[in-house]
């Protein structure tokens, strides 16, 4: 029978949830790395039991973790053999460096600050871990501030994808969150083809593998958080999710709207119909059904609170527009908690499982599409992110 | 051997319990001495101070022999009681929050 595993990153470690594809009685195995924030852990497609972490702190800085055991152990990549006092430092796993190289053009250095003055692109953590999906040893990295990273060996060593910085960088700024790059999507069609999303700057699409990469921000309207509401770049992005059989269209979760490409995100249009809000922060596609989608509305982006203290999960099998709220059991009152842009995934068993948490420590579950839901665990530090491995 | 302590997630990461030491040759200095921290226990490099600019993270401290050393250039020698081993130099998370 088929297992699942969801990783759970939260403010203050890690935890790894377990069930057989009944998906009723869960194994809570945690915390690893107890106090850190643990911003994402993502499996590999090709090596299941390969498993990335960021493990990040204020004080101490970034560190990638790796597991080749699908987390009962983990190493720091490259720091796996202590070497002897006098060789020369490895342990560079953590090593995040822009790239201002001659070779690769010298890219832009400054961005947007908040106050609208140009500040120098300073790394501070790594947001998002993407496994490639052929190559247990290639991960990307999404990091703040906003750039996305490679590495070929396993998360040892990290290069730059440099180019995507000079693509209007000087008019990127942070969000409230800061200048992070959050989601990246790999087009299972195309290995030359890559979707990345920044709060906030927008959407960012590469057909060359990363070489090279263009703004696909047409259609998004930031009335009331840029001076050009139709701005090439500068939307602040919360989330985007694809079909894994329909790499073309894509749904975002935006500051403001849900919205709609189906054209690969040359053009993007509304849908967030009849949505109590169209505020939020994930959004997440059905594994066996294109068109049916998920978000979690949010009040508005100083209230990071459900609307009314009801926790509704809201489904549209029609890709958008027509939506229902999913309530049964989630808390329908007093409850005034987020669910943050990484912190919702889905299973691919049939019946479909869908998984989320919250800042308040809850991870809920649903067995049947978003149907019923139950609480897998309550009390966890608040939730970074979600993510599932269908074993 | 220059004594040095390190904030308990360090010492998890390094995989080490209590004091570690490390061997200073020249001048017993912030720098000289991070140095051989971070070629120990190459984990550690851009924990304590970051990778490229070698500058202090806002959020470390150094303390010794009862000073606040956190300001002083990384050049500046060590006080001879850390330089003779007889106290250590003390690397601690600062105290905000958490």
């Amino acid at each position: 029978m088929s297992r699942v595993r969801v990783l759970v990153g939260t403010k203050k470690g890690a935890f790894i949830l377990t069930a057989d594809g009944k998906r009723k009685q869960w194994d809570i195995n945690g915390p690893h790395f107890a106090g850190w924030e643990m911003y994402h852990l993502k499996g590999s497609c090709a090596d299941p039991n390969r498993l990335y972490a960021s493990q990040t702190s204020s004080w101490f800085g970034q560190i990638i973790q790796r597991s080749n055991d699908g987390g009962k152990t983990w190493e720091t990549p490259g720091g796996e053999k202590m070497p002897g006092p006098y060789d020369p430092p490895g342990g560079l796993s953590n090593k995040f460096v822009y790239d201002t190289s001659a070779e690769s053009g010298k890219p832009l250095t400054t961005h947007q600050w908040y106050d609208g003055t140009q500040r120098p692109w300073e790394f501070k953590r790594v947001w998002h871990l993407e496994p490639s999906l052929t190559e247990p040893d290639t991960v990307y990295a999404g990091v703040e501030d906003a750039a996305m990273f490679r590495s070929t060996d396993g998360g040892k060593s990290w290069h730059e994808l440099a180019s995507l910085r000079s693509t209007k960088g000087e008019l990127w700024q942070p969000g409230a969150g800061g200048m992070c790059l959050h989601t990246i999507i790999l087009d299972p069609n195309n290995a030359q083809r890559m979707f990345i999303a920044i709060s906030a700057a927008g959407v960012f699409r590469t057909d060359d593998a990363g070489s090279t990469w263009r703004p696909v921000n047409r259609g998004l309207k930031s009335q009331y958080e840029l001076p050009d509401p139709d701005a090439e770049v500068g939307h602040c992005v919360h989330n985007i999710a694809m079909h894994p059989s329909r790499p073309h269209v894509l749904f975002m979760q935006k500051h403001w709207d849900v919205m709609r490409s189906d054209d690969a995100g040359e053009s993007w249009h509304e849908v967030s119909g009849n949505l109590p809000t169209d505020f939020g922060f994930p959004i997440a596609v059905h594994a066996h059904e294109p068109d049916t989608v998920y978000v979690v509305p949010i009040k508005s982006d100083s209230e990071h609170f459900p609307p009314e203290g009801k926790l509704r999960v809201y489904r549209s099998r029609s890709g958008g527009n027509e939506w229902d709220a999913l309530t049964k059991g989630l808390p329908q009152r007093d409850c005034y908690v987020n669910v943050l842009r990484d912190a919702m995934a889905v299973d691919s068993l049939d019946p479909c499982g869908l998984y989320f948490g919250t800042t308040g420590g809850q991870v809920y579950g649903s067995a049947d599409g978003g149907d019923t839901w139950e609480p897998l665990v309550r009390d966890l530090p608040a939730v970074l992110s979600v993510e599932v491995q269908t074993l | 051997m220059i004594r040095v302590v390190l904030p308990a997630h360090l010492r998890t990461l390094a995989r080490v319990a209590g004091e570690v030491t490390v061997e200073v040759h020249g001048p017993v200095t912030q720098r000289s001495v991070l140095d051989a921290v971070e070629a120990t226990y190459p984990m550690l490099s851009g924990t304590i101070r970051d990778h490229v600019t070698k500058r202090r993270r806002a959020f470390v401290r150094f303390f010794a022999c009862e000073q606040d050393l956190s300001h002083d250039s990384p050049d500046a020698l060590l006080p001879d009681a850390v330089a003779t081993g007889a106290e250590p130099l003390l690397i601690v998370g600062a105290m905000a929050g958490g």
